[in-house]
């Protein structure tokens, strides 16, 4: 089983390689990223722009700069944001927890509500609330979180007044709730087709049939066959969607206002921060890695008969 | 039934949405850009305008009507382009395997590793808003499950006899690919296009939401609902139209996917299991 853990881990370095390669080349090739024009059509003075360019290496050969590059990187070292003047590792620091809190929270939302919507779905096949629950599914999937999110604020902060409208407030629950929600809906809708299919699939499975011809009552059947198996399936669409969430999470932190690694990318984008925007999109890819790998070794300790070849 | 029901409503939400674009010239009341005007701000859906006015007084019925060219443009042809990538690929690295397989596997890897709103993102910040950087930053992010998919596939499907037979009778590699192998897989490729196509839909209406895809004052209906947020205690039906346009064409795009799966790939729900 170590072996096996090791072996998934070396499995994720060359992706981590390969990802670490795609951002440096994309705002380091294409030129006029780094010194020329803002949106604004503002030239910076030919001097300013020279000093500059001096001063980040950008006349070195591509191949150098990659090397010092991924030489800080490796040291922890992310370089420093061009508007702050602080290191990105700073900035991304103080970012991390309310993305942590928010994806967290959203996951949260969507495990409650999406795991029993689905099994309870795929126990009754065909029936009302199958349909009305696949309903919700695939709206859920239709919906652009941002549009979800400010219907939300409309209804529950601006008219009903029962909520914060936006951002971060003192970090309680009661700001944290609306975006959750915005952010949540879409891997809950997941969530309960994943579990409703996976469950059927289970209950057609000829174990279950053994079970309940042997006179094992409905209730057993369902708890010591169906649930356990069903959770590897629903257990990959989980990890899967937590790590893909803070990614996701950019339009939602954007519209509350909510003080996260993705609104930290967005407004990096709009200031031409490159250190800051190539930071922020490396620490949400590596938190999608570190997420896929842990599901995976999971898996082999859930369910022995997985092995990696 | 379920699966006629699936089929029903999605073709009928898409038909809608392609005739309601295609025909937007001849259907909307004014010019979605141009027709500004402050006598009629802020007008509230009525005999007049049917879903009201924004801050400019520009008659939201009609930029919704526009806006759905800009969505179906960007969700055609970036799927487009997704799928000839992703099929492209998992063709010739299911077919010829080796180095190439391990080169597209890797590749593949990394695709699926940065999220395709965040790599579209990034692009975007790259080339700059506007409609030809939304085609290239959405119809370069999203072909992984194409690729992923026709490579299965095309393991499958490679030992057959009449995978064989064309080889015996001397046809080129991508002869056999393109005229024998594609076509009897195409099913499931459909369908990743069709769901594809709202995904892609969706990602346009984020960026345009952050100011990073179309810009004002084109009537995308991302870039619609961003305008209409500040604007949300005084005139919230302009946040509502959009979003709405938005929800039921990727809704019927997702249905549309799912009927298609029932009828074109039965054996999906093996594979996702």
């Amino acid at each position: 089983m170590p072996l096996l853990i090791l072996r998934r881990l070396g499995n994720t370095v060359p992706t981590i390689v390969a990802v670490v390669l795609v951002i440096f080349t994309l705002f380091s090739v294409i030129p006029g990223s780094f010194t020329s024009a803002g949106d604004d059509g503002r030239v910076l003075d030919a001097q300013v722009a020279e000093r500059m360019r001096k001063e980040l290496g950008l006349d070195d050969p591509l191949h150098v700069r990659f090397g010092s590059y991924v030489a800080n990187l490796v040291q922890g070292d992310l370089g420093t944001s061009f508007r702050t003047r602080e290191p990105v590792t700073k900035v991304i620091a103080q970012r991390l927890w309310p993305s942590l809190k928010l994806t967290i929270a959203a996951m949260g939302f969507a495990i409650l509500v999406g795991v029993p919507l689905g099994f309870i779905a795929a126990l009754r096949p065909g029936s009302l609330i199958d349909m009305a629950s696949m309903v919700v599914a695939i709206s859920g999937l239709s919906l652009p979180k941002f549009w979800l999110g400010l219907m939300l604020m409309y209804l529950f902060a601006l008219t009903l007044g029962w909520l914060p409208s936006f951002g971060y407030g003192d970090g309680g629950l009661r700001h944290l709730i609306l975006p959750a929600v915005a952010l949540g809906v879409s891997p809950m809708a997941l969530l309960a087709r994943t579990t409703r299919a996976g469950v059927l699939d289970v209950l057609n499975a000829d174990f279950v049939r053994t079970a309940r011809s042997k006179g094992m009552s409905e209730y057993r059947v369902v708890r010591w066959h169906v649930v356990r198996n069903a959770l590897v399936l629903v257990l990959t669409t989980i990890g899967l969607q937590f790590g893909s969430l803070m990614g996701q999470a950019v339009v939602v932190e954007k519209l509350f206002s909510w003080p996260g690694l993705g609104s930290l990318l967005v407004d990096s984008v709009f200031q031409r921060d490159i250190p800051t925007v190539q930071g922020s999109i490396l620490v949400i890819v590596l938190f999608f890695l570190a997420i896929n790998t842990l599901v995976d070794i999971a898996y082999v300790i859930i369910d022995p008969r997985i092995r990696y070849g | 039934m379920k699966l006629r029901a699936n089929l029903l409503i999605g073709g009928a939400l898409v038909t809608v949405a392609v005739v309601v674009g295609v025909l937007a010239p001849w259907i909307a009341h004014t010019d979605p850009v141009l027709d500004a005007n402050l006598m009629n701000a802020e007008i509230p859906p009525g005999s007049e305008f049917l879903f009201g006015t924004d801050g400019q007084g520009r008659d939201i019925y009609s930029r919704i009507v526009y806006g759905a060219q800009i969505s179906l443009t960007v969700g055609i042809i970036s799927q487009i382009a997704n799928s000839i990538i992703g099929v492209t690929l998992g063709l010739t690295a299911g077919y010829w395997g080796g180095w190439w397989d391990d080169f597209v596997g890797l590749v593949t890897n990394l695709m699926l590793a940065i999220p395709s709103l965040i790599f579209a993102l990034a692009i975007m910040a790259i080339l700059g808003p506007g409609l030809t950087s939304l085609l290239i930053a959405l119809g370069l992010t999203n072909w992984s499950y194409s690729c992923r998919i026709t490579r299965a596939q095309v393991l499958s499907l490679k030992s057959q006899g009449y995978v064989q037979a064309a080889r015996i009778l001397g046809y080129g590699d991508f002869r056999i690919m393109f005229t024998q192998l594609l076509p009897n897989m195409i099913g499931p490729i459909i369908v990743i296009a069709t769901l594809g196509m709202g995904a892609a839909i969706l990602a346009e209406a984020s960026l345009s939401f952050l100011g990073l895809g179309i810009r004002p004052p084109f009537p995308s209906w991302g870039s619609m609902l961003s305008e209409a947020r500040d604007q949300i205690t005084t005139a919230p039906w302009l946040s509502v139209f959009p979003g709405l346009a938005i929800f039921l064409t990727v809704l019927g795009l997702n249905l549309l996917g799912d009927g298609l799966r029932d009828i074109l790939d039965p054996q999906s729900r093996e594979r996702r299991a």
